[in-house]
């Protein structure tokens, strides 16, 4: 304890002097910036580079594509196994003498809790803002894609896990990257896995962790008026340091209950919303296709709708990038795609529930501007964005959504961003270290360190403006997908022998309901 | 045949007083086995961080051991000493429905169980669960105070 305690005065130390030189030196801290993004921005500008002639990113292509390609390979696995899944996740098929061990239910809400947040919040309100009501109708087909990825990586995840002898468990794309190529005598999946943990790190440091402080401050200081980030930062790395490094069970395990208890919330707020409206639900719905394939006046047209659309629906959802593998590998199951099957569904309550919710409330609430003359939105002065009523976007934009209805509810907006970015980085913590630990080995001094280094992001995530560093992580966490993704495609031989064998047992009975 | 009972203990002395109840019951039966069920309660639709997930198993492992080691192999070893037929199981779930399923899995004829005299919040979740076996269990059951 004393150690912990000794760390714990070195951490403050390090929280207040770098608070302070991003508060007393704007100057330092504007030269750190620009380094900054001097050094990362070949990199930024790559990974956000979009295909020549169209303002659409490469890599939300390259998403995509390898979301259909695994729809067609695993021949619509998402529709197929989808009630196979529910199932599992109620229990049906569980070993009751495996009672006690992680649950999918359990391994599915933990994953879940680190793709729910931002995302579905202010993602989607840029999306339909941008995009208009059809960005809608393409973030629902890019998370039913987005199923068949989800499935492929969490199978694996499963598969290539390391199990230790104390009875702890490690997987993720990097162990099925090493460990996966070796076996089907493939080069260079050492190569892969270290090249995917460093961008994890990196990913975990910044969109899991100083864009959601970032955001944290920014929507608590919306409420109680400005004040120094630096103040959110050390009050929140200080709470994440309890949690990682104090081993404070208590408050993460308050955050884990409270945090689907709002995400339940949310959605039902969004259905009572919809069912004042339930007038308009045809008319939504009729907007929503109708954009789809004209973009009834936004910037950029049909195309404009379908970038904003997988745009958004990638960055919330995850599919791809990897990181859910390494949330669901800890479950406790003979068969891998049991996993597999159970993660599909994330994709489907983060974008195809949840999404879909918050941009059929801002569509019905008519938060967007349409022209009376010509029946198509109308553009703000700028031109890139749909017009909205008091020119809100982003978060604002869903909240006076909400608003319109509940005018309470900004404040449990609030409340549940603070919360969702307390534990997406919470998950993020988990994620980063496991790929630190790949690559630096585990052991107690290891994780320390990198836990140490976690909360130290945490002060100066909340307290500077760090543009550069953010868009640096987001593409971090973008080039994890580049990297799973590739290893992906040499991999998805194995999930589709898994498959096979376990659909045949399945028909034949041999795999069975327990009753229970 | 046999008469199986089945104790269930929860580590409080009031499970003494639920064994004190089912070796005067099984004196009276005669051949009888007696089962030591010690339940730890657990649902698989609770929440936890990665890590938690991550070590869970491990900590299965360590809560069986524990309850084994403090509180089942002690009583186990007592009723043998003093000449009766026992054996001790130890499972994860909701309380009143485990100890209700180990009772049908094993053919037993009815399950003892004492009042829990924890205090706070144990003793609501362990009253409750007392209620609950009451009610829903298909066989009699004697609630010791």
């Amino acid at each position: 304890m004393n150690f912990i305690n000794k760390i714990g005065v070195l951490l403050a130390m390090i929280f207040t002097a770098s608070a302070a030189a991003a508060q007393d030196a704007p100057g330092l801290d504007e030269r750190i910036n620009q380094a900054f993004a001097d050094f990362t921005g070949p990199f930024v500008s790559f990974i956000f580079a979009p295909f020549p002639g169209t303002g659409f990113p490469w890599i939300v292509g390259w998403l995509v594509i390898a979301a259909t390609v695994f729809t067609l390979y695993f021949a619509f696995v998402q529709l197929r196994f989808f009630s196979h899944a529910i199932s599992l996740v109620k229990g049906d098929y569980s070993d009751p003498n495996d009672a006690g061990e992680v649950s999918h239910f359990q391994a599915l809400a933990t994953a879940l809790s680190g793709t729910v947040g931002l995302g579905n919040i202010a993602g989607v309100a840029v999306a339909v803002g941008i995009g208009g009501p059809g960005a809608t109708f393409w973030m629902i087909v890019a998370g039913l894609l987005g199923m068949a990825s989800k499935f492929t990586e969490c199978t694996l995840g499963v598969k290539y896990r390391n199990e230790y002898e104390d009875g702890t468990v490690s997987g993720g794309p990097m162990y099925y990257m090493s460990k996966g190529f070796n076996e089907l005598g493939l080069p260079g999946g050492k190569i892969l896995a270290v090249l995917f943990s460093i961008f994890c790190i990196l990913g975990a440091l910044g969109g899991g962790n100083m864009f959601q402080a970032n955001q944290a401050h920014a929507q608590i200081a919306g409420i109680t008026g400005d004040y120094p980030g630096w103040i959110t930062g050390l009050v929140f790395a200080g709470i994440v340091f309890a949690v990682i490094v104090g081993g404070l069970k208590s408050i993460a395990r308050v955050t884990e209950k409270v945090v689907p208890f709002m995400g339940v919330m949310y959605v039902l707020a969004a259905l009572v919303i919809i069912i004042i409206h339930a007038d308009q639900i045809g008319w939504a719905f009729g907007q929503i296709f109708a954009g789809a394939f004209t973009g009834l006046g936004v910037a950029g047209g049909m195309v404009g709708a379908l970038i904003q659309g997988f745009r958004r629906a990638a960055f919330s959802n995850e599919a791809g990038v990897g990181s859910a593998a390494i949330a669901h590998s800890a479950v406790r199951t003979k068969e891998p795609i049991t996993e597999g099957f159970v993660s599909l569904l994330e994709p489907f309550i983060d974008t195809v529930v949840i999404c879909t919710m918050t941009a059929l409330v801002i569509i019905i609430t008519q938060q967007l501007i349409i022209d009376p003359e010509t029946g198509k939105y109308m553009l703000n002065e700028a031109g890139t964005a749909i017009a909205t009523v008091d020119g809100n976007s982003g978060v604002s934009l869903t909240s006076a959504a909400f608003a319109s209805a509940f005018s309470w509810f900004p404040y449990v907006l609030a409340i549940a961003v603070v919360l969702f970015a307390f534990s997406t980085m919470i998950s993020w913590s988990y994620y980063g270290l496991k790929a630190w630990t790949y690559l630096f080995g585990e052991g107690q001094t290891t994780e320390l360190v990198f836990k140490v280094i976690f909360c130290v992001f945490v002060v100066i995530g909340a307290a500077a403006n760090l543009g550069p560093v953010i868009d640096f992580s987001d593409a971090a966490i973008f080039a994890m997908a580049v990297v799973n993704v590739f290893a992906l495609y040499f991999l998805m031989k194995v999930v589709r022998q898994e498959l096979a064998s376990y659909a045949e047992r399945l028909k034949s009975g041999e795999i069975r309901k327990f009753g229970h | 045949m046999t008469t199986k009972i089945v104790i269930g203990l929860d580590g409080t002395p009031s499970g003494e007083r639920a064994i004190a109840f089912a070796k005067d019951l099984a004196e009276r039966i005669g051949t009888c086995e007696l089962l030591v069920a010690y339940v730890i309660e657990w649902s698989p639709f609770t929440f936890q961080t990665p890590e938690e997930n991550a070590q869970r198993h491990k900590r299965r492992e360590e809560e069986i051991e524990l309850a084994t080691t403090r509180v089942i192999t002690p009583a186990v070893d007592a009723l043998g000493a003093a000449g009766f037929t026992a054996r001790g199981i130890v499972r994860h779930g909701d309380v009143a429905e485990t100890l209700n399923k180990i009772t049908v899995e094993n053919g037993a004829s009815q399950i003892v169980v004492g009042r829990a005299s924890a205090d706070g919040i144990k003793k609501r979740l362990f009253g409750s669960s007392t209620q609950y076996l009451v009610m829903h269990a298909d066989v009699p059951v004697t609630v010791v105070n």
